[in-house]
């Protein structure tokens, strides 16, 4: 058995006990209607009158700030808190393999809810000529921007067995890498910091890569951005679950 | 055969196994001895792979824990301490979901779920979620997680824990039937539990390893060890005849059962004819007399009380 296929089934028992309690089913509603207001209301989607979806995408970064980390925080705190975690990792797979698990089946939630908001890109079609292109590269970003977040998340939820901290930790944690981008903030950076730093720390934020990408160029820069993130996250991830076993 | 050799760990300045070494054969139940908070967990959760050794090696069947993990814990079934699972997962799912990660050939992952269900009685739950069911199943369920693909190395961390007798007797049995091709480590620190199953026990104190025997060697180490044990109404004269008497050491009412009398022999005496005779002679008619096997709780006392405890 690889890697892979171990990682497989963890994703999916992993998957299955998002679905166990009520909790998903609201979640996926809460993700719908929170986007659907924020599209039309915030972003004044039809006083635009414009046929694309930047009111929809606009608010992603925000949405995902509160809505990522509770579905991160039980990643590692709640099998540390259960004492599944030894019943995990004495299962014949690697810390690897558990931690890409548990990470995707967060991930392919995340983009469940995605798809739970298609109503809003048939309606901009309905309503006139959008360029699906953009939106799918959007959609694309959103769902990477996603990821990084849950990356995060998880190896936040690895330092804690307490699934609360690990919230409050995880959304401080990403407003940081999302305030990083944010124009008055990385202003503020430019003005006080040497340029080279405060360019350096502007590029880290995700709300720069994700306007990026939203503009509807997939630049290999902002997607690798994304990519390395997540990966490198994940790979604290098991530096974390290995070395708090210990204890 | 598992061999462990000068393992050592600590938490902190806290050491919770103290240089242990021991080995276990197949077809071999050991029993592993303990208070609580001696490193009995500790040590099985190093022998089972989850907690790695400060230093000191352990190997099953010649491969080493440490650098061979995966192919060690495909070999080994392991109840961690309290049995926990998944409680949102129902009884079968989490028992497909164990037989899946452990890669139980995919034609037999039902036909193995369902016979470790039937020989562990959890079909009449097996829709049910886990937190739902009372400890005793729950603890079943950590059984048949630990047993399902037949390991050759089964590490059970207070397997009867909150089991009714029935229960704890229906385990041990179950232990027995699976220990005939098998090594097991059981912890307990019921006693009877060792005699009933274990065909060695170790005993270990503040990490270190203290007695290392067959229950019955050990019981030979008590110091009720062929002591006489008699149900009688004694008074005072009967107790001072019979401390008279050749080769008897002490006499004294057994502690924790009132009626009960125990004449303990200097040491290699045989002393059960002439009590009988004296009681014969003095028309006393015990309720019961016995000679003892020695005692097991009384041997785990002695060699894991600190002196702290004893002066205390």
């Amino acid at each position: 058995m690889n890697s892979i296929t171990r990682s497989y089934i963890v994703a999916r028992r992993e998957l299955r006990s998002y679905f166990a309690t009520p909790l998903a089913y609201i979640f996926l509603s809460v993700f719908a209607l929170l986007s659907g207001f924020l599209t039309f209301e915030m972003g004044s989607f039809f006083r635009r009158e414009q046929a694309d979806l930047m009111s929809f995408f606009t608010f992603h970064p925000w949405l995902y700030l509160v809505l990522m980390p509770p579905l991160a925080m039980r990643l590692w705190a709640e099998e540390r808190q259960t004492g599944t975690i030894e019943l995990l990792m004495t299962l014949p797979i690697t810390t690897l393999d558990a931690v890409l698990g548990k990470f995707f089946a967060a991930w392919v939630f995340s983009a469940l809810a995605l798809l739970a908001t298609c109503p809003i890109w048939w309606s901009v079609n309905y309503l006139g000529q959008p360029d699906n292109g953009v939106i799918l590269a959007a959609y694309i970003g959103s769902w990477l921007m996603g990821g990084s977040f849950l990356a995060l998340g998880s190896f936040l939820s690895a330092l804690t067995k307490n699934q609360i901290i690990a919230f409050v930790l995880s959304l401080m944690v990403s407003l940081m890498f999302l305030l990083l981008g944010f124009a008055p903030v990385s202003a503020a950076l430019e003005s006080a910091l040497p340029a080279s730093l405060a360019q350096l720390l502007t590029s880290m934020s995700f709300l720069t890569h994700f306007q990026a990408i939203t503009r509807g160029v997939l630049d290999i820069r902002d997607v690798s951005f994304f990519v390395i993130f997540i990966a490198l996250w994940l790979l604290a991830t098991v530096a974390v679950v290995d070395w708090k076993r210990a204890e | 055969m598992i061999e462990i050799q000068q393992l050592n760990k600590s938490f902190g300045r806290f050491k919770a196994v103290d240089n242990l070494s021991f080995s276990v054969s197949p077809g071999e139940v050991l029993g592993f001895l303990g208070p609580n908070g001696a490193g009995k967990s500790t040590t099985m959760r190093m022998i089972s792979g989850f907690l790695k050794p400060d230093s000191g090696r352990i190997s099953i069947f010649g491969k080493d824990v440490q650098s061979q993990p995966l192919e060690i814990k495909r070999q080994l079934g392991y109840l961690p301490e309290g049995a926990p699972s998944y409680g949102d997962m129902r009884v079968g799912s989490f028992l497909k979901f164990i037989a899946q990660v452990r890669g139980v050939d995919h034609g037999n992952t039902s036909a193995a779920v369902e016979s470790v269900m039937d020989r562990l009685h959890l079909q009449a739950v097996r829709l049910r979620p886990i937190d739902t069911l009372s400890k005793g199943f729950q603890r079943r369920v950590g059984l048949a997680q630990a047993i399902l693909h037949n390991p050759k190395v089964l590490i059970l961390d207070e397997p009867t824990d909150g089991l009714d007798p029935n229960q704890k007797f229906e385990v041990r049995e179950l232990i027995r039937e699976l220990s005939s091709d098998k090594i097991v480590i059981i912890s307990t620190h019921i006693l009877e539990e060792v005699e009933a199953v274990c065909q060695r026990a170790v005993i270990i104190n503040q990490g270190a390893l203290v007695a290392d025997a067959t229950p019955a060697q050990l019981k030979a180490t008590s110091m009720y060890y062929q002591a006489v044990e008699l149900n009688v109404d004694a008074d005072q004269p009967l107790i001072d005849a019979l401390l008279a008497l050749d080769g008897v050491a002490d006499v004294f009412r057994a502690p924790e059962q009132r009626d009960q009398w125990v004449v303990i022999p200097h040491a290699g005496a045989a002393i059960l004819p002439v009590v009988q005779n004296l009681l014969r002679g003095k028309g006393v008619e015990p309720k019961s007399i016995a000679v003892s096997a020695g005692r097991l709780d009384d041997v785990f006392r002695r060699v894991t009380q600190t002196d702290a405890d004893k002066e205390g």
